[in-house]
């Protein structure tokens, strides 16, 4: 077993920031290891995207393509990525913890019997104990566990998004685009995907957002979150919520920021009447800046904050927004 | 609907960090004194759902879980919110199994049940984290899957499953057996009733052992882990707050955008 498989992600023809972070944490290992580095992609006319990720330092961008390989079928990129390891043999497959990541890592870690790391915030290769040493958040992110995999190779992990630096192009360094034909028995296929809905985002989104303003079950209820609103288009700011405003319908689903929803790490995070409970902690607490507005003194999230003001965000806001004016001013 | 859902029992998640400790020497998390272990609630969530499936079209919910004799509580749990029986699957050799190890325990119990028509668990454990134990038991036992399901129907002999994604949702069609894990978007469990505790507190949860499920002990244990824990810390709260006084909210609010302009944020 040799090299390093990144499974990259497209979204509208675009490789995606996670894969590109991706990228990194494989060239790293890859130096470590004196193995290649292969950037996987699948889907539908990948020519000319091929050509513009080659130089991002990867050794070969491999493609497998065909006219329904875009729609993500969980079973079908299980099938194409066990074609492709068999052909390719590697040691260590990545892939971000995004939908797919969550979805086909387990499923083609089960399928190869491999070891397998969910969600890791690092990964290094130790020379000495020949082992690949995976460390991720556990608990909530109250502790983290390093744990070292030797044995059951391939090693399949996923990566937390934000955890690296996206990797630059490097046009002096260009890796070669090898095409691989890949036939799937469609027949195989146990489950029919038969709709895929995205929300609308109106707004920015929270992955690429540098200010984002999050309200959690103190606001209270849906009108609150007009002050919430008000406060992030000042700013000009994403929205985002914990699960409570999810639970109770004030806010969409699609807002929340937390373990199982949103992983973020802006410039600045304001957290307002959010207690700070471990599971939306793991989504936020690699912000640069965390200000923390909650009336209870007590709350956990002052813990994790930089700057706080403890009182009612219905005094706080209106107050906050005046001031933020004046300072653009 | 025949269906089995497998919970797990963990520390309680909900407790604030000041009060988590570790072992770091031992690798072990120190369990709070007084708090009693819990439902993974991700794994009350798949109870939930096998309850709101039985009450629209019937069948029999039967809890699977492993461990020791503390496990007898969130089985009863569950069979206090509506589900019908309860197996614990204990034996010495189970002890130390990693997310292999425990998909293969459940599988191997769950070829015993004969009529079956859905296995449920919850999207991860809230202890480790991964989100591994339905994708590998599907393996095992050759099922179709289904992760992050919020809501499932059954039509014309097919279950079709609302899918959680980060921005909106999936719905996809698969025939009967098959294994779903649930996201928590299909909202909080039901408490349970006085007379589904008295139900509960009466019933019979019986133990089956690695020899009774046909477990091979090269499968099962800390010596079958895939990976090893190397270390387990407590991460350091490198942050400081400063907590922003004023007279009236406007002092503190000129205070602070002041400060989040000097950060640079802004």
């Amino acid at each position: 077993m040799k090299g390093i498989l990144i499974c990259g992600e497209l979204k509208e023809k675009k490789i995606t920031s996670v894969s590109k972070e991706l990228i990194t944490t494989g060239k790293r290992l890859s130096s470590v290891l004196n193995q290649p580095l292969d950037l996987l992609l699948i889907g539908e006319n990948l020519q000319n995207v091929a050509e513009k990720v080659a130089n991002l330092g990867v050794d070969r961008v491999l493609t497998v393509q065909g006219p329904e390989y875009s729609d993500l079928h969980p079973e079908r990129l299980v099938a194409i990525l066990t074609n492709v390891c068999e052909r390719i043999n590697p040691m260590v497959i990545l892939f971000g913890q995004t939908d797919v990541g969550r979805d086909v890592a387990p499923r083609l870690a089960a399928k190869l019997r491999a070891s397998v790391c969910m969600d890791c915030v690092d990964l290094a290769f130790d020379e000495a104990s020949n082992a690949l040493l995976q460390t991720k958040p556990v608990y909530g992110g109250n502790a983290i566990a390093q744990w070292a995999s030797t044995n059951h190779r391939p090693h399949v992990v996923t990566m937390r998004p934000r955890s690296e630096k996206p990797a630059e192009p490097d046009p002096s360094n260009k890796g070669k685009i090898e095409p691989i034909p890949v036939e799937i028995d469609e027949a195989q296929m146990r489950s029919q995907l038969m709709e895929t809905t995205h929300q609308e985002d109106k707004g920015i989104k929270l992955e690429e957002a540098k200010v984002i303003v999050s309200g959690g079950g103190g606001i209270g209820g849906r009108e609150g979150f007009d002050l919430v609103q008000e406060l992030a288009n000042v700013l000009g700011a994403a929205v985002g919520i914990t699960r409570v405003p999810s639970d109770e319908n004030w806010m969409p689903k699609s807002l929340e920021i937390g373990q199982t929803g949103h992983m973020v790490s802006p410039s600045l995070y304001i957290a307002i009447g959010i207690s700070g409970a471990p599971q939306h902690l793991a989504g936020c607490s690699t912000s640069k800046l965390i200000v923390a507005i909650n009336k209870d003194p007590q709350a956990p999230i002052f813990d994790m904050a930089d700057f706080g003001i403890v009182g009612d965000y219905r005094e706080v806001l209106p107050a906050l927004i005046e001031s933020l004016k004046d300072l653009k001013k | 609907m025949n269906i089995i859902v497998c919970v797990k029992q963990i520390q309680d998640p909900e407790i604030p960090a000041s009060k988590f400790r570790l072992d770091e020497d031992g690798k072990k998390v120190v369990p709070p004194e007084g708090i009693p272990p819990v439902i993974n609630p991700y794994d009350e969530l798949a109870v939930e759902l096998a309850i709101r499936i039985k009450e629209q079209h019937g069948g029999q919910i039967t809890i699977l879980t492993i461990g020791d004799d503390s496990a007898s509580r969130v089985v009863k749990h569950a069979l206090a919110m509506g589900a019908d029986e309860g197996i614990i699957l204990r034996d010495q050799a189970f002890e130390g199994s990693d997310s292999f190890s425990t998909a293969y325990i459940l599988s191997q119990a769950i070829q015993k049940i004969k009529e079956l028509d859905l296995i449920l668990c919850g999207r991860q454990a809230a202890d480790w984290d991964e989100g591994l134990v339905g994708s590998i038991m599907a393996a095992n036992l050759d099922l179709p899957l289904i992760t992050l399901a919020e809501s499932v129907d059954f039509i014309e002999g097919r279950l079709q499953v609302k899918r959680v994604i980060l921005d909106g949702y999936q719905v996809f069609a698969v025939l009967p057996p098959a294994v779903l894990t649930v996201s928590h978007e299909l909202g909080p469990p039901r408490l349970p009733s006085g007379w589904g505790i008295i139900t509960a507190s009466k019933k019979e949860i019986p133990v089956w052992d690695a020899n009774f499920i046909d477990a091979e002990q090269t499968q099962t244990g800390a010596d079958a882990s895939r990976k090893k824990l190397a270390k387990l810390f407590i991460p350091a709260r490198e942050r400081k707050c400063e907590k922003i006084q004023g007279e009236k909210p406007e002092e503190a609010a000129d205070k602070l955008a002041e400060k989040m302009r000097e950060a640079g944020v802004l």
